[in-house]
């Protein structure tokens, strides 16, 4: 499978990635020989193997429901840039 | 051309947890914007979800309360999108694995009639924040309170072919996760959201149309509106020669209308992968079977026992059996005056009337079932006639009396079956009365059977309402005849 440039500019775009246009090329190039792998291994006979969704060998770990998190608003929202009211402000998104 | 609506129902049910799904803050409805928003709801850098127990364990009662298979071992993964009310840049949840597999949930139309609606899957997942627009000089305000609340996404098969049946079916999920404990239900602090897939195909075509995806719809009234709104979009669009076109839209309850949510399309790309900071979740046999065995009597459960053992009519066990609340409101009443159609009717009848009329839910009512089971118990026992029943019931529903039996005591309601006072009472009315008495001696025998209705009138009214009434019949007629 080959990428083109489109390709390269939109999976940028989804993962909100400034990218020069004049590299774009060289990206689809990187990313269709990195693919070109991909299908190599696709080949591989895998009927015997369980899909792997992580490569630790260990599974998930509960904890209790219990509220254990006092408010730390005012710590958390020093980095903010603009606060109002409780809330963070962000430029207006609206649909 | 005849049309045949083709409908698929996502619900998202909040999950009635203490905590978050993957984090320690509170889940508290209500509180102080950003109060109840800890570094992992925010995500922060280099914080860890763990993953809530009671999440898990709620997400697989449901899945039993719908017969379906539960997932040994399921996968969170990432949704990859960009929107300020989801810090982290993707939402946790489940895909390829989902807790839930395929079940099945019995609904029952407003004729009575049933049918099951099969479930593709149910999964878990969090909610994002919330996002104010008002009053911020341009910009947009964002809570983060509900980021990281859990959530179960219960996505059924397209088995629904109107807007009559989506509400029996979210009225079925509501009932079931409400019986289980998993969900107060409450939709409109937006416990219980629906987003609903609807196509229309000319009927008796086998291939399904091209459907839009209404987002957002948070009551069971505003669900069947904006559905068949939506239906008689498509038809309309078709039927002038045009094609619908795959997209999300909007309810909007004001103008009763859907309309387009352009801006979502492109970002329709969410490049799902397994989180890689959550493993595995395995569950085994002895878990699940621990949990089957808490379930709850279930609303098809205890319809069956209404029927069978209560001896109720169809209609009657599946309004009682409705919700939790109004069945265990039935039950208490019912095991108090030890009569089951008694119970039904004045349940269903005066209590859910004056309810209704109030706007109150059952929980809500001023009467609690144990005074309701105390006054039918003096209907049983004669004690009190049915008119007289209906001014205590009243009497307990504006706090007059905390028993039924202080009420027929102070309001003196006590009916009187005693021959000889009755006698005494027709006699005096009989006595004033002495034109109609003649007019009904007068009268061919096939005419009397109405006049006496008027003697029936004087005799309730002179002893108050508390005279039994069939005794008075009786007794009337003796007299009258001479």
């Amino acid at each position: 499978m080959a990428l083109n440039q489109d390709d390269v500019a939109k999976v940028a775009h989804l993962a909100r990635l400034a990218i020069d246009s004049s590299n774009t090329q060289a990206y689809a190039d990187d990313l269709t020989s990195i693919l070109a792998l991909v299908d190599q291994m696709q080949t591989v006979d895998t009927q015997q193997v369980d899909p792997m969704s992580h490569p630790l060998d260990a599974t998930q770990r509960l904890r209790p429901d219990e509220v254990t998190e006092a408010d730390q608003r005012n710590l958390l929202q020093q980095g903010a840039p603009a606060v109002e009211q409780g809330l963070f402000l962000v430029p207006k998104v609206i649909e | 051309m005849q049309w045949e609506a083709v409908i698929g129902l996502e619900v998202h049910v909040q999950l009635a947890t203490q905590s978050k799904i993957f984090s320690g803050a509170s889940t508290a409805f209500g509180a102080e914007p950003n109060s109840q928003a800890c570094a992992v709801d925010l995500g922060l850098p280099g914080v860890l979800p763990v993953l809530n127990e009671k999440a898990v364990e709620m997400a697989v009662k449901f899945g039993l309360g719908v017969k379906a298979e539960i997932g040994r071992r399921s996968i969170f993964e990432r949704k990859n999108y960009f929107y300020p009310d989801l810090p982290k840049g993707y939402q946790t949840t489940q895909m390829d694995a989902p807790i839930v597999g395929p079940g099945v949930v019995d609904i029952v139309l407003e004729d009575g009639a049933e049918r099951s609606i099969r479930i593709h899957h149910a999964h878990l997942e969090e909610d994002a924040g919330k996002s104010l627009h008002e009053d911020f000089q341009g910009m947009t305000g964002i809570d983060l309170n509900r980021a990281g609340t859990p959530l179960l996404e219960i996505v059924s098969e397209p088995d629904m072919r109107s807007a009559k049946e989506a509400v029996a079916y979210l009225k079925s999920i509501h009932a079931l996760v409400t019986y289980l404990g998993i969900s107060d239900g409450n939709m409109a602090e937006g416990s219980m959201r629906c987003d609903a897939n609807v196509s229309v195909r000319p009927k008796g075509q086998e291939t399904l149309g091209t459907r839009c995806e209404i987002k957002n719809i948070n009551s069971f009234r505003f669900i069947e509106r904006a559905i068949n709104h939506e239906i008689e979009r498509q038809i309309e669009l078709i039927e002038d020669g045009g094609r619908v076109v795959q997209e999300t839209r909007l309810y909007d309850a004001d103008l009763d209308e859907t309309r387009s949510m352009r801006s979502k399309e492109e970002a329709n790309d969410y490049r799902y992968f397994p989180c890689p900071d959550l493993l595995p979740v395995d569950l085994d046999d002895a878990y699940i079977d621990y949990l089957r065995s808490q379930m709850p009597e279930l609303p098809e459960e205890k319809k069956a026992r209404f029927v069978e053992e209560l001896g109720l009519s169809v209609y009657d066990a599946n309004v009682l059996a409705s919700s939790r609340a109004m069945a265990e409101y039935f039950d208490r009443t019912r095991e108090i005056c030890g009569d089951a159609k008694q119970a039904a009717n004045w349940v269903m009848g005066e209590l859910t009337g004056r309810l209704n009329k109030e706007g109150l839910e059952i929980q809500q009512s001023p009467v609690a079932a144990e005074q309701l089971g105390g006054l039918i118990k003096r209907i049983i026992d004669n004690t009190i006639n049915g008119k007289a029943a209906k001014q205590v019931f009243a009497a307990l529903w504006d706090g007059e009396g905390h028993t039924a039996d202080d009420i027929i005591e102070a309001k003196g309601l006590k009916q009187v079956t005693d021959t000889g006072a009755i006698e005494r009472v027709i006699d005096e009315v009989m006595a004033n009365n002495p034109a109609q008495v003649e007019q009904y001696r007068a009268a061919e025998p096939d005419k009397r059977g109405k006049m006496v209705g008027f003697f029936v009138g004087q005799v309730m009214k002179a002893s108050k309402g508390t005279a039994n009434p069939q005794m008075v019949n009786q007794l009337l007629k003796q007299k009258l005849e001479g």
